[in-house]
Order: C-alpha cells, then structure tokens, then sequence
C-alpha cells in the first residue's frame, strides 16, 4: 500500500511526519520510505549512517548529428516547448526545456537527432533499524522534478516488490511535481498547521485530491498556534481528521537536530499510533 | 527599478511573514509580487481588491475526437508520459498525465486530436488594504507550467511599478529549486534567504545558493527561529560568510509571527516599537545598491 504524505503549504511538517511515522510502522511490517520533495530532500539528515548504494538515474534528451541532417526544419516546428533552436546551418538544443517526448527524434526525416542520456539526478538507498529509505535528489539546475520523481518511484516498486507499507514524502504545492508524487498513491495524508495561511494552502490541496480522486485524511500539526478555525472548514468540507500534533518546541527542537521525535514525545507518538490504525484498516480492504 | 527577490528553499520558515512586514516598511515605495503561485498566502494580510483579473493561458493538452478515431492505437504506443488509454473500448487522454508535446496529434492518421490551449490559472493586480500594489496569482489544480506564471506576475508587477514610478519590486518566491523559483530569480537584483536552524533548512539554503549563485545576485540571509538550535545557528553563519551571503538578521522564536498570521496583519502591525527597527535595517541592507 503507498501512502503519500504532501501538503500545500512548506514547512508544516511532512518529514517529520514521513520519517517518524514509517520508521514506526517499521518495527511492525515491511516498511520503505522514499523521499520524493526531489527539489529539497532532507529525509536523509535522520538517517545517520552513511548511503549504502547511490544510483545516478538518467532521461533521454535529443542530441543533433550534424553530418546526417538536412536542414529542414521539422524539429523546430514539432517541439511545443521550444527546446530546439535553428540558428543559421545548426540546430541548437535546449535540454532544460525538453520534456522528452521523443517526437523531434522520431520524426526527424534524416535521423539526425538520436536520444541520449542526460543526468536527471540520483536515487540513494539508506537503512535505519528495519526501515528502508531512498531518497531521490534532482541535479541542481533542472527545471523539471517530475521525471525523476515518476522514475524513482517505478524503480523503488521493482527492487522493493515485498513491502507492506511505501510511505511518500512528497513535494508541497498543489503543481506538477505534487501531482507526479500523488497519483499512484492508494492514500494521501495532508499534513497543515491551524494557521490562516496553512488553512487556505490545505483548501488548495484539498482540491487537487478530490480532482486526482483520491482517498485522503488530514493531520494538523503545530496544534494550540492558531485557533480551531481549521476544524470548521474540515467540518464543512467533509475531510477526515486523522490527528492533531500539539506544538510542542521540543518537537522543533528534535527537528532541527535531525532526530527521531515519537520515541522522546508521547503525545506525538499517541498521533502515530491512531494514523497507523487508520492506515492498517485501510490495507486490510486491500 | 529594483527587485528584490526573498526565498527559502525550505518552506515554513517564515518567509511569507518577512515578505509582509518588509511590504510594510516600504508601503510608500514598492510594487509587490506574490510568485508563490502554488501556495500564494500574501492576500491573506493584505485583502486586495482583485481590482483587474486576466485568465492565464499556457500550454496544450490533447483531446480525441471518438467520431473521427478509429482507436489504431498508434498514439497511446507512441506517448511517453502513458497519458492515452483505452476505456470501454475508445482511446482517451487522461489529462493529467499529457505533458503536451503534440507528438500524438503529429501522428494520428485520422487526425482525430486537436490540441486546445490550456487555461491554467489567473493573474490579478490589486490594491491593498494598505495602498499599495499587489500583483498575484492562483495557479489551476495541477497546472503545469507554474515557471512561466510566475514569469508573468513578474512582468505584471515591473508594468505596474514603472505607471506608478516605484522604485522597488519585492518578490515573495516560490520553495524549492525547480521551475518556479528559476523564474523568480531571473532579472533580480536582489536576494533575501529566510531560514531557520535546522540541518533541513540549512541543507536546502545550500542547495537553493547553489543555483542562486548561478546567477550572480548579491544575496542577504535573515536567520529566523535562531534560537531554536544555537549549534545550527552557527553553522549558517558560517556557511554564510563562507560564501559571502551578509546576514541581515537573526531573530529569536517568537510567538507574534502566528498572531500575525492568524489575525491578517504584518508583525509590526502587531508590535510596531518591536518589529519596526528590525525590518527597517533588513530592508536598508536589501534595498542599497551594492557597487
């Protein structure tokens, strides 16, 4: 069963919430955890022991050989996203913006434009105790997260087939590589502070699952900051509270040190407990 | 005309706080950007007016038409993002996954697709409770393309600072490293970090100056919640002076950012004799020219 933990808004706590929650459900099943905020990756600063295998993963952009071509033009016109330029006898591409879709290359009347492999980013593989975590990095520079994103997660599913539980950390925002990170997803856990701002971004997020059709419930972290003004758009918009996390500055604390937080906070352990009820229920129908 | 460009790679630690109080020191002289289009939470303190709305149109996505395909296949084997399936027997593009390449309407023999532009979210320039001028977006449910929206804002916001003759743009970026934040930077003067210590935030500070100094802007860092881990507190700053990022602030925890929030108002809104000097010096660091 993949459970994806995402959010609107930044910073609310979906790490720590990822982490702790499937380094828990560890102890219990077979676990993994993927790391799929591929922008900003930060589940590994909880993982202390150096990567046991670094992958660098790959995507196929088009490269031009100007022996075989003619000239003619075809590719420029076909490419919808600009990438390819003819500038007086050469053609010039623009990887950053190649969405490889292969059509310049397939159509090129002369094959003068092969695919070749160009670094997208890395996927490096972590243990904690039982737990398995991989953690997708995007190469600095790349505009677009969801190739990687979409090719972390076939490669986790093929070398990890046995696990019971795949948690994913996703990226925030309600765009493209929130999307990428979500639609595979059997259940989605959004994870918002009582604030104004995390009220509005959750509406946003909100939305998109019920667009994507999926199965979701919220958490609200940093619980006691704001008022419960959070619990009446629940209410309204029939969402499924799963938990709140009272704010607690020893969680922040923990937090910023990269350590575990439910084997030193019980109360933060007791929302744990009642999100893997939730989630168990749930595998059981599957 | 100068902009000022304020980012985080990190979320949550404050930046849109910064952003508003900043906006508030300079209410006489700046035009304001919201280019968080995914998460855009600056209209929550400044209630604009929506004054003008123009829908924002990017991209394509493919539709077949059933009348005219006869369902060859040869599209959905061709597509590389799996966007075309067949259900109850007849190919459709589940519109999520199309990326819009157009290789699919290149191919069919029947030329039963079309590829219609995609609305995907809208601009609005605004006026604020406070006078100024806000220049924002709401980006569609899973849009694409939220780098050229945030481009938009952009050029929205430098019109209208040059009508009304401000001297400043201050931009409230996007999180991350990706698309959108690319397109926050390109043409800024300026760079503000808003971090805080912890090793995610001071990982993704490393990772956002990486590309940051790609383009060769002068960059200030405000440290946030600097209290919160003083071992980590030092660490930034050393990493800051290690690459030439001026610290322009380090403020302690503070429980007037989540009354800020939570009752719609900038921090020295909440406590002007306390936040307005902090904010006065961060914006006279941001706002200098540098030789």
């Amino acid at each position: 069963m993949k459970i994806a933990i995402a959010s609107g808004k930044g910073g609310t706590g979906k790490t720590s919430l990822a982490v702790n929650l499937a380094h828990k459900a560890s102890a219990l099943y077979p676990s993994l955890l993927l790391d799929l905020d591929v922008e900003e990756p930060n589940g590994s600063i909880f993982f202390p022991t150096p990567a046991l295998e670094h992958k660098t993963l790959y995507r196929k952009v088009p490269v031009w050989n100007r022996e075989a071509c003619t000239l003619c033009g075809a590719c420029v016109s076909t490419c919808r996203y600009n990438s390819l330029v003819k500038i007086m006898d050469q053609i010039l591409v623009l990887p950053e913006l190649c969405h490889a879709c292969y059509a310049c290359s397939e159509l090129c009347p002369a094959q003068a434009l092969p695919m070749q492999d160009e670094e997208l980013g890395s996927l490096s593989s972590f243990r904690l105790e039982a737990l398995d975590f991989m953690e997708a990095k995007l190469r600095i520079g790349l505009q677009q997260a969801t190739p990687l994103i979409a090719q972390s997660l076939e490669l986790v599913q093929k070398s990890h087939s046995q696990k019971d539980f795949y948690f994913l950390d996703c990226p925030p925002g309600t765009s493209c590589p929130m999307i990428a990170a979500t639609k595979t997803a059997d259940y989605v856990i959004l994870i918002t502070e009582p604030s104004r701002f995390g009220i509005w971004d959750l509406s946003l997020a909100v939305e998109t699952m019920r667009e994507l059709g999926k199965d979701f419930g919220v958490v609200v972290n940093r619980w006691g900051t704001a008022g419960e003004g959070i619990l009446d758009y629940l209410k309204k918009e029939h969402v499924e509270l799963l938990a709140t996390i009272r704010d607690d500055r020893r969680v922040a604390e923990l937090y910023s040190k990269g350590s575990l937080i439910y084997d030193k906070v019980p109360a933060f352990d007791a929302a744990l407990e009642t999100i893997l009820t939730k989630l168990r229920s749930l595998s059981c129908g599957k | 005309m100068r902009e000022i460009v304020v980012i985080s790679g990190k979320g949550g630690t404050g930046k849109t706080s910064v952003v508003s109080a900043l906006a508030y020191v300079a209410q006489k002289n700046l035009v304001l950007a919201d280019c968080d289009v995914d998460a855009a939470d600056l209209h929550l303190i400044f209630e604009p007016d929506l004054a003008e709305t123009e829908d924002f149109f990017s991209g394509v996505k493919a539709v077949i038409d059933p009348a005219s395909c006869t369902n060859c296949g040869i599209c959905a084997s061709h597509c590389r993002f799996d966007a075309i399936r067949v259900e109850s027997g007849q190919h459709k593009v589940m519109s999520l996954d199309c990326e819009g390449c157009g290789y699919c309407y290149e191919l069919c023999p029947t030329q039963a697709i079309s590829l219609p532009q995609q609305l995907v979210g809208q601009c609005y320039r605004s006026r604020t409770r406070m006078g100024f001028s806000l220049v924002h977006a709401k980006l569609g449910i899973g849009a694409d393309n939220s780098g050229k929206l945030v481009a938009r804002v952009k050029d929205l916001a430098r019109k209208q600072a040059k009508t009304e003759k401000q001297d400043f743009i201050l931009i409230d970026g996007s999180p991350g490293i990706g698309c959108p934040v690319i397109a926050s930077l390109s043409g800024a003067d300026q760079v503000l970090f808003v971090t805080e210590p912890s090793l995610s935030a001071l990982s993704d500070l490393k990772r956002v100056w990486e590309l940051t100094d790609k383009f060769q802007i002068p960059a200030q860092c405000v440290i946030n919640k600097a209290d919160i881990n003083p071992a980590v507190t030092e660490e930034i700053k050393l990493f800051l002076a290690s690459q030439g990022i001026a610290l322009a602030a380090e403020i302690p925890y503070d429980g007037d950012f989540h009354t800020a929030i939570a009752e719609g108002k900038s921090l020295i809104e909440i406590n002007q004799s306390k936040w307005s000097p902090v904010f006065e010096n961060i914006w006279t660091a941001c706002s200098q020219e540098k030789s």
